[in-house]
């Protein structure tokens, strides 16, 4: 069943009607997404692409039922769409929008806070390439052929870093359940943490790679978190390890990031949570390989 | 974005912190002029550099008559300053802050921040203000004061007044004090910063709140909503690098090495930073094009990265999607015709297509070095640097 979407999921898109969302609208379908319609506030009742346009998602899910959606809409809109998505009952959006300020998605984290847990959307991104259960559905900008079907999560900030995993365990045979970008942003919808946790209880993953950089605390909570509460090996790749020292402004920075903030720092956490760390970019594929038969071996 | 202190004053005082007189001068006539307006008896001159810790990198005069005064400001300006937060290169000083001096009674250190942790807005603050915070904070962490701040309601006066209280200040200065916290956060909420800092935030001899240094970054993706702070960018602070590509929409940082690096997307570009120091070479830049690396932003980043004149070679790293390899390749050769570039070019396509590009760049008569993996493309670069 993969995590989140499979070939069954009803979804829509949000910023249906634009050339963004009308372009990869159509990849998605044709990579075998069950995309139901859109929203384009001003376009209801017409028809794009063979499926209903809606002026709301509130509209768009009732007639649809609809249970996952994916926005395209522009930086100073998309907080909005994502608060209207969760308020419409969506199980899971996708934020692809890049440049949303920081200020809306704090208001959009804590807007997501008035639903109780068990009913409440699960956001990833925004600033990602979106989610990809490989041969079933894509709710993203991915290129899907990169992906072969199997057994194996991935958690990635980058897209692009997240298509070079992708291609590397391709080239070993190794098979996806899901991969699942969180986005780049300094505050997103969902940590590694948060995706961890769905991978754990997902009978169709063995493992998980994580795909990490320079920055915030988000690395490291997955980190102990797959010490504490996971049975699935998890392997890691931070990028940034020759990152220089960035230049700055003042002494606030520097007072509240915690340990474990540089890549070297996150690197360190993770090897003693037991993650199994890929030493370079070129060996994600490896590393992920090493583990499985180490696995199997146990088993 | 980050913007001048004399700029970061003006803002804030808007909203209510207190500030004391001054002006701006772009020379030392001006400075002491600005000095005779303001009035008094001793006055400071201020180096107007993007970063903290002036004062010990002797950027910061205090002066008691026009010839100091003068100077000063001619010591100052049209030099570059370097602090431990500029790097050892510095930044140009071409704006001076005279300001009347302060009776100083007490140093405190109040900031506020964007916590990725919490996911709020955070007040970070020390009762012993001043140039030694970070060591505090580091040696006595217990000592600093956090608050956080619902984003539903905001900040409340109750949090100001822990913040005042936690900071053992007299009974009088309380009540200026609390108001001063607030407007630093309806500074922070209304104009979309990422960061105010004041520090040090002083208690004169006379019982009275002066914010003596003021610093405020700003959220670069909140700029289209916030012209009047856009206005505020001083390009003569950045790397000159930096601003030609980001006048270009190309997300550039410069580097000390010699290769010159074009990615698409942040975090493979990271990588492939990455893959060239362990591959022994230093690269030039961090370039990320973007997911859709059009051949129009293949030139412009070529571009870009040549405006560096230690770069030796060329590595362009691009895992292809819905942007395939045929037209980055088809971008590749146009850039390197067009631009006339003798430099070894090494490329990795990867992705959509990736059969196609490699044959158009085989194809194309140029001699630029292909490479299949990423670690094949960092070796071959750093060699071709080596060689070059």
């Amino acid at each position: 069943m993969a995590i989140f979407i499979n070939e069954n999921t009803p979804v829509l898109i949000q910023g249906f009607t634009g050339r963004i969302g009308t372009f990869h609208a159509q990849e998605m379908i044709d990579y075998g997404t069950n995309v139901v319609g859109g929203v384009t506030p001003g376009k209801g009742g017409t028809s794009h692409l063979g499926r209903p346009v809606f002026n709301t998602m509130k509209g768009a899910a009732q007639e649809t039922g609809a249970e996952a959606s994916i926005v395209f809409v522009p930086p100073p809109f998309a907080a909005d769409a994502i608060m209207e998505a969760a308020d419409a009952g969506i199980k899971y959006c996708v934020c692809i929008t890049d440049g949303i300020p920081a200020q809306d998605m704090i208001r959009v984290k804590r807007y997501m806070r008035r639903y109780k847990k068990e009913n409440r959307m699960v956001l990833t991104g925004p600033n990602c390439a979106g989610t990809i259960s490989p041969g079933k559905a894509m709710l993203g900008i991915m290129p899907g052929h990169i992906y072969l079907p199997g057994r194996v999560g991935i958690i990635g900030r980058s897209g692009t870093l997240g298509y070079e995993a992708a291609a590397q365990l391709k080239a070993l045979g190794i098979g996806v359940s899901t991969s699942v970008g969180i986005g780049g942003d300094p505050i997103n919808g969902s940590s590694f943490r948060d995706i961890l946790e769905h991978f754990e209880n997902d009978p169709e993953t063995d493992a998980v790679l994580m795909i990490g950089e320079i920055g915030g605390p988000q690395e490291a909570e997955g980190g102990q978190y797959a010490r504490d509460n996971m049975k699935k090996p998890v392997a890691a790749y931070i990028a940034g390890l020759s990152a220089p020292k960035g230049r700055r402004m003042g002494h606030a920075g520097a007072i509240i990031s915690a340990f474990g903030e540089s890549a070297p720092e996150k690197v360190e956490i993770l090897k003693s949570c037991g993650v199994s760390i890929a030493p370079t970019p070129s060996e994600m594929g490896s590393t992920v390989a090493a583990m499985l038969s180490k696995m199997q071996k146990v088993a | 974005m980050d913007i001048h202190e004399y700029q970061a004053k003006e803002l804030l005082s808007k909203f209510g912190v207190p500030i004391a007189r001054g002006g701006l001068a772009y020379s030392p006539e001006q400075a002491t002029y600005r000095a005779t307006e303001i009035g008094g008896s001793k006055w400071v001159v201020k180096a107007q550099i993007h970063s903290g810790a002036r004062g010990k990198a002797g950027g910061i005069k205090v002066c008691s008559n026009d010839t100091e005064i003068e100077k000063a400001a001619e010591g100052l300006l049209g030099k570059k300053l370097a602090t431990h937060q500029t790097g050892p290169a510095g930044k140009l000083v071409s704006r001076l802050y005279i300001e009347e001096a302060t009776d100083i009674a007490k140093e405190i250190y109040l900031a506020l921040v964007m916590d990725r942790a919490t996911e709020r807005i955070m007040v970070v603050a020390s009762a012993a203000g001043g140039m030694e915070i970070e060591e505090i904070s580091a040696k006595q962490p217990d000592t600093i004061i956090r608050v956080s701040v619902d984003p539903a309601v905001g900040m409340q006066q109750f949090q100001a007044r822990e913040v005042a209280y936690g900071l053992g200040v007299d009974p009088e200065i309380i009540n200026k004090l609390v108001p001063t916290i607030m407007a630093c956060y309806r500074a922070f909420r209304d104009l979309d910063a990422t960061m105010v800092e004041i520090n040090p935030l002083v208690i004169t001899k006379e019982k009275n709140l002066v914010a003596l240094d003021a610093k405020m970054s700003f959220d670069d993706n909140a700029l289209f909503r916030r012209p009047h702070i856009a206005e505020l960018r001083d390009k003569s602070q950045e790397d000159p690098r930096e601003t030609y590509a980001s006048d270009r929409g190309l997300a550039y940082v410069g580097l000390d090495g010699d290769i010159g690096c074009v990615v698409n997307g942040a975090g493979l570009a990271m990588a492939t930073l990455d893959m060239i120091k362990l591959a022994g070479g230093e690269p030039a830049n961090f370039l990320d094009i973007g997911g859709g690396a059009s051949p129009e932003r293949v030139a412009k980043s070529f571009k870009a990265v040549l405006k560096d004149k230690n770069v030796k070679a060329l590595l362009l790293n691009v895992f292809a999607g819905i942007n395939r390899c045929d037209w980055v390749a088809k971008g590749v050769v146009d850039a390197v015709n067009d631009l006339n570039i003798k430099l070894p070019v090494v490329v990795r396509l990867a992705g959509t297509n990736v059969e196609e590009g490699r044959r158009i760049l085989d194809e194309s008569g140029l001699t630029v070095i292909t490479a299949e993996t990423l670690a094949e493309a960092a070796e071959k670069a750093v060699a071709a640097a080596k060689a070059a």
